[in-house]
């Protein structure tokens, strides 16, 4: 086999394997849309599930994913946040303490989200005595989404050019001062992209919240109450409720949904608050 | 002052956050410590016969279960991922190779939830036909490998932007071939960075749990064929914590302990190890 023949091989495969590879995707789209498209609308969005969700609609679940992610991200983003300061901002790269940090976060980024049901169920549910309820979900999944959000706010204010804390600090501005003026806003559209990152995998979370949210239907009254989140409700109706495929697929179109927008918008308004701040008062 | 109090609570942020894995740990620990200390070794590694009712707890089936299932999907998505990584960077026009990048992103940002529900609704039903019951071993294989190509796709091809221009200018002057260049210079700069995303995917692999659960079949049996249904280790916690006690619930939290060492121990290879 002379060259060129060994350069066409490896192209054909390559493209015959990029082919076989989405038809999977191209057939779950499909498929999804074959099942969910006649049941979706403003109807299935706006009303309670019905005959444990073959019918009827998901909007208390819409109402439990919203709390427990709102638990999550006001727990995960200030401590992330706060750590990658830290990180970043008081600790030498190279000290033992932050690269202990460092080797913790990034094998915690690499636990399974069992794990964090587990933990989550035994520590929350149990000895904190908060039961079944969103609050305790919506922490075992800031659990999981820390690691990210560290890592990434870390990425970004470290890629802070050094020319704007140097002018801040010629300017004799405090440490805090520095932070809120200048790096914060600077380094907030990598920092929301990290969110973003976050946001989208504790949307699609499943087995962390069996166990810690729970999988009550009613729309809870409050953060107390167990609520299920969409990525459970799309279990329970494809394993325990025979007849629910359609309502399932709905339901997995409407969170793949969720995950597109919460993509698109968080990092556009971070890009506002950015250009706010730097601009403001000049 | 509000710079040493702004340092006092970031700094309390990093605690929480660095010390949160050995919470993990020591708490998996606590809950299982009963059945680590009272059972004997054999009785729950090894053994394959799990019947909680009658005081019997074998991990070892399912503990295989779980490594044969990774293992296999692993065979499939790293050298295809690898294959499609390096295909987009020598091969592929820029009007494919740009959206098949996002599309990857996209791909990956897909929840294992959605993956394991097309599974049931689809694949199973295909494999049906020539392998009854359908939830069975191979079918897990193919929904977890078709979950962890498009990370082995991402990660290859991070890897190969690190290459050197130099090396690929080189490379054009000598006049390799596409393969050639791949196989001759892109490879041993990215074989470390590509290993030990293997390594990261393996554990990952071998967490998942709801899309596997969802078309594992979960018989527990030790794994002999890819014909027959298997029960992960991930998939008996998921579905018999909501109802064990006792004994019964501190064997899951050992099994979960089990597993967050096997993964630990991939994630410290790959800083440890293969990163140099």
């Amino acid at each position: 086999m002379n060259l060129t023949q060994r350069d066409w091989l490896f192209t054909v495969t390559g493209g015959l394997l990029v082919c076989l590879v989405l038809l999977p995707l191209v057939a779950m789209l499909f498929d999804l849309l074959r099942l969910g498209l006649p049941v979706l609308g403003w109807e299935f969005l706006l009303t309670a599930p019905s005959n444990a969700g073959r019918s009827g609609g998901i909007a208390p679940l819409l109402i439990s994913t919203g709390w427990i992610l709102l638990v999550c991200l006001s727990v995960a983003v200030p401590v992330g946040l706060g750590c990658a300061v830290f990180l970043n901002e008081w600790l030498l790269p190279e000290s033992r303490l932050s690269r202990g940090i460092g080797l913790s976060l990034d094998v915690l980024s690499g636990v399974p989200s069992i794990i964090f049901g587990l933990f989550g169920y035994q520590v929350f549910a149990i000895t904190l005595g908060l039961g079944f309820s969103i609050l305790s979900g919506g922490l075992a999944l800031a659990c999981m989404v820390l690691p990210f959000i560290v890592r990434t706010s870390q990425q970004s204010l470290a890629a802070v050019p050094a020319g704007y804390r140097q002018a801040a600090q010629a300017l004799s501005l405090s440490q805090t001062g520095m932070l809120w003026r200048v790096v914060l806003p600077t380094a907030s559209p990598g920092i929301a992209a990290g969110v973003v990152l976050a946001t989208g995998r504790a949307l699609g979370e499943t087995a962390v919240l069996i166990f810690t949210a729970g999988y009550v239907l009613r729309q809870p009254d409050s953060v107390l109450d167990s609520g299920r989140a969409l990525a459970v409700h799309i279990y329970d109706l494809a394993t325990n409720v025979t007849g629910g495929t359609s309502h399932g697929a709905a339901t997995a179109l409407v969170l793949l949904a969720l995950i597109l927008i919460a993509t698109t918008s968080v990092r556009s308004g971070a890009g506002l608050w950015s250009r706010y701040m730097l601009e403001e008062k000049r | 002052m509000r710079d040493q109090v702004l340092r006092l609570i970031t700094g309390l942020a990093a605690l929480v956050a660095g010390l949160l894995l050995l919470l993990i740990l020591a708490e998996l620990v606590r809950a299982s410590w009963p059945a680590l200390t009272g059972l004997p070794v054999k009785a729950w590694l090894f053994s394959g016969h799990w019947a909680p009712g009658d005081g019997q707890f074998g991990l070892g089936a399912m503990l295989a279960s779980s490594l044969a299932v990774s293992v296999l999907a692993l065979a499939i998505a790293a050298p295809a991922g690898i294959l499609i990584g390096a295909w987009l960077h020598l091969s592929a026009p820029a009007w494919i190779a740009v959206p098949l990048r996002a599309l990857q992103g996209v791909m990956a940002g897909i929840p294992s939830v959605v993956y394991g529900f097309w599974g049931l609704i689809t694949l199973v039903p295909l494999v049906n036909q020539w392998a009854p019951p359908g939830a069975v071993l191979i079918t897990a294989v193919l929904v977890l490998a078709l979950m962890i190509l498009p990370l082995s796709v991402l990660v290859t091809d991070a890897a190969l932007h690190q290459v050197p221009a130099r090396s690929l200018q080189a490379a054009r002057a000598l006049a390799l071939s596409r393969w050639g260049t791949f196989r001759q210079v892109m490879w041993p700069t990215v074989r470390g960075s590509i290993a030990s995303g293997v390594v990261l995917q393996f554990g990952r692999a071998l967490g998942e749990t709801l899309a596997v659960l969802m078309v594992a079949g979960n018989v527990i049996r030790w794994p002999g064929s890819l014909t027959e249904p298997v029960r992960t280790i991930t998939a008996n916690i998921a579905l018999e914590m909501g109802y064990a006690s006792g004994l019964h619930s501190q064997v899951l939290f050992l099994s979960g302990l089990i597993l967050l060492l096997l993964v630990m121990a991939c994630m410290l290879l790959v800083r440890g190890g293969l990163r140099g």
